[in-house]
């Protein structure tokens, strides 16, 4: 579905590189992450998706088709996009939030109120009580559903998403990035996601791309990660959670023998 | 108090705040339609913004009544509401322009990538999210502008488009604190009532990007609908067709002018002809505006043509200058009707017990005390020929040289406050206070014969020409201190003071 075909992205003239030969399939209905730590270029790569940043050689293609020669904002606004800021226009209602793509591609008036409706009832708020609503009036969990309403309007089939849960506290991360699975599926999306954090992509995605100094490392199922990964930094990294995991799990029957829960 | 006056008042009062907000609102209009595309451009094109801030802020820099001269000047000498508009237009872009930027450059940068990766356009990003977030800075500095430009539309009553500042130089002239006082309070009232009503506006839209209030609140459709019909009246007033008059009577701004201009009124008046009057020109304006055809006529003085509009440095005596002006005011366009028969040139005076006591009697005799002097000017003299050839040719100079407004300095001299001032010789104040004129044996002062000139549109029309000849030569030194006198010193208004013009002289036509 995307493919980027050594894609380099340099922001000096060539001096160093945030991406570099960068090549990468993601499959059609497919969730893949790009995992690695600031700076390593996954954003960058993810941009140059809907070309909010041009590559310097290479180029990516979506369908087969490179995405120089579709017009920029037709690409866009068939591209959903889930903002790292989450970016809502502050000075638009949550019903003309989630609008604004199908508006901007021209959609009768029935048919956005109603998309919105449905979106809306998708990401768990009813129009009729959050339709009217100001972005400044949301918790930061309905801020984020409304980014992905909005990202969704216009039924796109890709979906790209920029650490789309990372300013969520953990009881509402764990709920949307649950939610995110169910909508995903049933939607058939194509997404690519930034994360840095390693469980929500084990949980989340399909296949993870482990970066690290703007190359892929290794790109594989979660389990192909674990069970024969290929650099020592991948090792390293896909560990971290099942370590993390047991240490949470050895404080928790630490304090069951002290009849906390109890 | 008759109900006619007040009737007069009460029109008077309504053409001047006609006048002020229709200047106001059609500048800032026009302003704010300049403005926000400069300053969006300004905000897109880096380049742009360094050339156009510096413009604006020179264009700000210049003094209100400068930029005012300017603009008369490049318009070929034409006064009223256009250089006025002009002006102020220029003066009301600073904040829009630079709020405009400030406010572009303060949306989320996270909103505008979110614009850009939703797929809008530069224009819509520009349209639909980046404008409408910066709306509150734009009108904060939409309402500096305003408030500017109310103050600033007092002085378009110097390039004779009516506004409250009628109240506040007229005022100043005749030494009538209310009607400076009417004029500042009504113009400062007038810039309140426009910031609140803006400032009404901006709460309501900022509680709207709260969500406070529904989109389609009715109260805002009004408002906006309000707002655009006041635009649209005052931006139609650019274009309204002039008052039907036959003779526009030009003065310039103290006390004789004006009187001068309510003789020449009257007498048109009472001939049968409309007559507007723009009073308060300045004195490089006025001239402009005759050859212009903006106004018809008015008043002027020999010295002031001989010395300002053609360039002269010596002093050849009244007689060469009277034949020399009337060939140069002819050769400029402007109709030479006829001289005035009085004479309203600079002399020095004092007061008349100290000149005693000094035994001064012509400038000559200040030559060696006058150091010890303080003298006091008005806002030109020290800087003339005048007072330059005073200094040379009788070797005079004085200890302090204060600059006053002419309706200050009579009276700093009779307080004492300073000896020897540079008075005019119509001024009813030298009656009043008992000022002696010092002699001048050697002609340092120019010769001020009145003239009265006439533009070269109004010569088409015998009948007003007729009424313009009978009132060259008729007046003398002696009537106009009088009637100055009565509105300066006795504080009558100027329409008594015409009168009394009206029936000491015969301006009646005589056939002889």
């Amino acid at each position: 579905m995307i493919e980027f075909n050594s894609v380099s992205k340099s922001y000096d003239g060539g001096v160093s590189f945030a991406v570099k030969n960068f090549v990468l399939r993601v499959n059609r209905g497919e969730v893949l992450a790009l995992v690695g730590e600031s700076g390593c270029g996954k954003t960058t790569t993810l941009k140059m998706v809907n070309r909010l940043v041009s590559p310097c050689s290479g180029f990516v293609s979506i369908a087969g088709k490179s995405v120089l020669d579709i017009c920029v904002q037709d690409l866009r606004r068939n591209i959903g996009y889930v903002f790292q800021g989450v970016g809502l226009f502050p000075h638009y209602s949550v019903r003309e939030n989630v609008s604004a793509v199908p508006s901007l591609l021209g959609w009768s008036p029935e048919a956005v109120e109603e998309r919105c409706s449905e979106l809306l009832a998708l990401v768990g708020l009813p129009l009729a009580s959050f339709g009217n609503r100001m972005p400044m009036e949301l918790s930061g969990g309905q801020a984020q559903r409304v980014g992905v309403a909005r990202a969704l309007a216009a039924k796109p089939e890709i979906l790209l998403m920029d650490e789309p849960f990372g300013a969520l506290d953990p009881i509402n991360r764990a709920e949307l990035q649950g939610e995110f699975v169910r909508i995903q599926k049933s939607l058939k999306l194509t997404v690519v996601m930034v994360t840095h954090d390693v469980t929500e992509a084990m949980l989340v995605a399909d296949r993870i791309a482990i970066m690290k100094q703007g190359r892929i490392l290794q790109c594989d199922t979660a389990a192909g990660l674990l069970s024969s990964p290929t650099d020592d930094y991948v090792t390293k990294l896909m560990k971290t959670p099942l370590t993390r995991a047991l240490e949470v799990s050895k404080l928790v029957s630490a304090a069951q023998t002290t009849d906390y829960f109890r | 108090m008759s109900v006619d006056f007040e009737m007069k008042f009460l029109q008077n009062f309504l053409d001047a705040l006609q006048g002020h907000l229709s200047l106001t609102l059609a500048s800032v209009a026009i302003g704010i339609i300049v403005s926000i595309p400069s300053g969006v451009l300004a905000h897109q094109f880096p380049r742009v913004k360094q050339p156009l801030m510096l413009t604006i802020n020179i264009i700000q820099t210049i003094p209100g009544l400068a930029i005012l001269a300017l603009v008369v000047t490049f318009l070929g000498g034409r006064i009223g509401f256009l250089p006025a508009f002009i002006a102020l237009t220029l003066y009301s872009m600073l904040p829009i322009v630079r709020n405009t930027i400030t406010g572009l450059e303060a949306v989320p940068w996270d909103v505008s990538e979110a614009a850009k990766g939703i797929g809008m356009s530069r224009s819509q990003r520009l349209i639909l999210v980046e404008l409408p977030l910066a709306k509150p800075v734009i009108i904060a500095g939409l309402r500096t502008a305003i408030v500017w430009t109310v103050g600033m539309a007092t002085l378009a009553t110097l390039v004779g488009a009516p506004s409250f500042g009628n109240y506040i130089f007229t005022g100043l002239q005749t030494r009538n604190l209310e009607s400076v006082l009417l004029g500042s309070v009504a113009s400062a009232a007038l810039a309140l009532i426009l910031d609140a009503a803006i400032g009404l506006y901006q709460k309501r839209s900022i509680e709207r990007t709260r969500g406070v209030v529904g989109k389609r609140s009715f109260f805002l459709l009004f408002y906006q609908f309000f707002v655009v019909m006041v635009l649209v009246l005052a931006i139609a007033t650019i274009f309204w067709p002039a008052k039907q008059v036959d003779v526009v009577v030009g003065a310039k701004g103290y006390t004789e002018q004006h009187v001068l201009a309510g003789l020449l009124s009257a007498e048109l008046n009472r001939a049968g002809f409309k007559t507007e009057q723009k009073i308060g020109l300045g004195s490089q304006v006025i001239f402009e505006a005759l050859r212009g055809n903006s106004i018809d006529v008015y008043f002027e003085y020999s010295g002031t043509v001989w010395a300002g509009h053609m360039s002269h440095e010596d002093n050849p005596g009244p007689e060469v200058i009277r034949e020399a002006v009337e060939r140069y005011v002819e050769s400029q366009g402007v109709y030479f009707v006829g001289f005035g028969g009085f004479e309203n040139r600079y002399a020095l005076a004092m007061r008349r017990d100290r000149a005693e006591a000094l035994g001064v009697t012509s400038i000559t005799d200040l030559a060696g005390i006058g150091e010890s002097m303080k003298a006091g000017g008005d806002l030109e003299f020290f800087g003339r020929l005048e007072w330059i050839r005073t200094n040379q040719i009788y070797g005079v100079d004085f200890d302090e040289k204060l600059i006053f407004d002419s309706s200050m300095m009579y009276g700093a001299v009779a307080s004492g406050e300073v000896d020897v001032i540079s008075a005019y010789t119509t001024d009813g104040r030298i009656a009043a206070y008992d000022l002696l004129i010092l002699d001048d044996p050697n002609n340092a002062m120019l010769s001020y014969d009145a003239m009265l000139l006439s533009s070269d549109r109004i010569t088409k029309r015998p009948g007003v020409m007729r009424v313009l000849a009978r009132l060259a030569n008729r007046l003398t030194d002696a009537n106009m201190r009088e009637a100055n006198r009565m509105v300066d010193v006795d504080g009558l208004p100027v329409s008594t003071a015409v009168a009394f013009l009206q029936n000491t002289v015969n301006f009646d036509y005589k056939s002889d």
